[in-house]
């Protein structure tokens, strides 16, 4: 047991607080960032630290980092397909090589590489699309043939003997995890230092609108007034948008995912099938963490199904037919913002200081380090950063879109 | 097994069926792009009792589902040239 324990069990001191505890509201901000979950407190973070704008409040209608952050599978990764999401998400990469340091906060980012599979010639051509893209925009992405896929991962069922044989792989040697939790309270936490004041359990429940700004914000704790309005409520955004008058391209699908009892570590790499619909990485902790593609039909509600998990194991067995009786542990599912081109919704709304961070689908917890710098950037300058330019809101009124779908962890 | 009730098949599984986008005015054919691409890509999106259009898959044929977005209850469905119950 570490003595630092010890120390606090027979002292008389507690361990300080991390985050501060509510306060009353104050009747105004200078930001109003609605939603602390990851995306929202990394904003209030580089809101603070890069533009020294503290007059901030976070409202959060759960507690911190309860919703899509807690029920992502962690993953990071830049091999996308288009040169808008490889860009922006190669910077989110680099923001989170240094992020434990930068926050003082172990968020356990770990590389330990990533293989998207390939079963098909199709595919293969996608991949090799998707390294080319990557490569010249300077991300570590290669096509390896299926003896390279057997000797970075020897578990890996390579047998001729199944519907869907492997054939190769793009692998991506930096492809990381981190742990989900401790990104959205490293924040929290130094954001908070900074006076940023965190509000859990503080709904919005609506906003005053004059001409095209927001003057105030409603909650369940009374009213507040803001200069700057950012929502960052991935999962609730066309609702939360939809107070504003604002209407996004979005819709709201669940996204299951799963967890194994914990086994002897086996598995290095993080292993995705796009014509699988699946993917898998085994945890720190042992536990196989498992997902697949988004549910067949929208819904605003994170239930799990059984048709999920049929349909899930039916493939991951080919991948890994020893698993097959390896009990799960836990279920569960978050509500996705999937956009039609599989990109996120970013930047400024029809509204002169409504800020929009939406549309994270499936790829939401890997941008959280430069989304949030960025957005607070957006803030703080009331400009829309060049790297966040592709992403506006509007994008589909002119046909621009960005599309990630061929890159998107699993497809549809 | 979730089951939904198409008006022309009766009681099928929820696999059967697909998902067409929620029950809104269609723009004129001839309405300027902007028009068409807010019906096509941009979406109201609300929490609670929500109109859909849905599709049996195996006998091609499109209806309309009242459904609870926020329980996933299915609480009619109807033939599109029928009056909504």
């Amino acid at each position: 047991m570490p003595l630092v324990l010890l120390k606090h069990a027979l002292g008389f001191a507690r361990p300080q607080r991390q985050i501060p505890a509510s306060r009353e509201l104050k009747p105004s901000y200078d930001v109003v960032i609605v939603g602390g979950g990851g995306h929202g407190l990394a904003a209030a973070y580089y809101l603070a630290k890069d533009w020294g704008i503290t007059n901030v409040a976070v409202l959060e209608k759960g507690w911190l980092g309860g919703g899509n952050t807690a029920r992502n599978t962690a993953i990071v990764r830049s091999n996308y397909i288009t040169p808008e999401g490889v860009r922006f998400y190669k910077e989110s990469m680099e923001l989170f090589e240094t992020l434990s340091q930068e926050l003082d906060f172990n968020v356990m980012y770990t590389k330990r590489g990533h293989l998207t599979l390939a079963h098909t010639d199709a595919a293969m051509r996608t991949m090799r699309w998707r390294a080319e893209v990557n490569k010249h925009l300077g991300v570590a992405s290669e096509i390896v043939g299926a003896d390279e896929v057997a000797r970075i991962e020897p578990k890996l069922n390579m047998s001729r003997q199944v519907r869907w044989p492997i054939l190769g792989a793009l692998h991506h040697p930096v492809g990381a995890t981190a742990r989900h939790d401790a990104v959205a309270w490293g924040y929290a936490r130094r954001a908070a230092e900074r006076g940023v004041e965190i509000h859990q359990e503080t709904e919005v429940t609506g906003f005053d609108v004059e001409g095209d700004r927001i003057t105030a914000v409603q909650t369940t704790r009374g009213r507040v007034a803001c200069g700057q309005v950012l929502q960052a409520v991935a999962g609730m955004s066309s609702k939360v948008a939809g107070m504003a008058g604002v209407k996004l391209p979005i819709r709201t699908i669940p996204l299951q995912a799963c967890v194994s009892q914990p086994l002897k570590p086996f598995l290095d790499s993080i292993i995705v099938s796009g014509s699988l619909h699946c993917y898998i990485w085994q945890s720190q902790r042992g536990e196989c963490v498992m997902g697949g593609a988004v549910d067949p039909y929208p819904l605003q509600a994170p239930r799990s199904t059984l048709d999920f998990k049929e349909g899930l194991m039916a493939h991951m067995l080919e991948l890994f037919p020893y698993l097959a009786d390896v009990p799960l542990m836990r279920q569960w599912a978050g509500m996705a913002d999937m956009t039609p081109d599989f990109s996120p919704v970013m930047g400024k709304t029809s509204l002169e200081n409504h800020y929009i961070d939406a549309g994270w689908g499936t790829w939401g917890f890997k941008a959280t380090p430069v989304c949030g710098k960025r957005m607070a950037e957006c803030v703080a300058t009331q400009k829309v950063p060049d790297i966040l330019q592709a992403f506006r809101f509007d994008r589909f009124k002119s046909f621009d879109q960005v599309g990630e779908a061929g890159a998107a962890s699993v497809g549809t | 097994m979730k089951i939904m009730n198409c008006p022309l098949n009766g009681p099928r599984n929820i696999s059967e069926f697909a998902y067409g986008g929620e029950v809104k005015p269609v723009p004129a054919a001839d309405a300027p792009t902007p028009d068409w691409a807010d019906y096509v890509y941009y979406h109201d999106n609300q929490p609670g009792i929500v109109r859909e259009w849905w599709l049996h898959v195996p006998t091609s044929y499109w209806f309309v589902a009242v459904r609870d977005v926020t329980s996933d209850k299915i609480i009619a469905t109807y033939r599109p040239e029928e009056a909504p119950p």
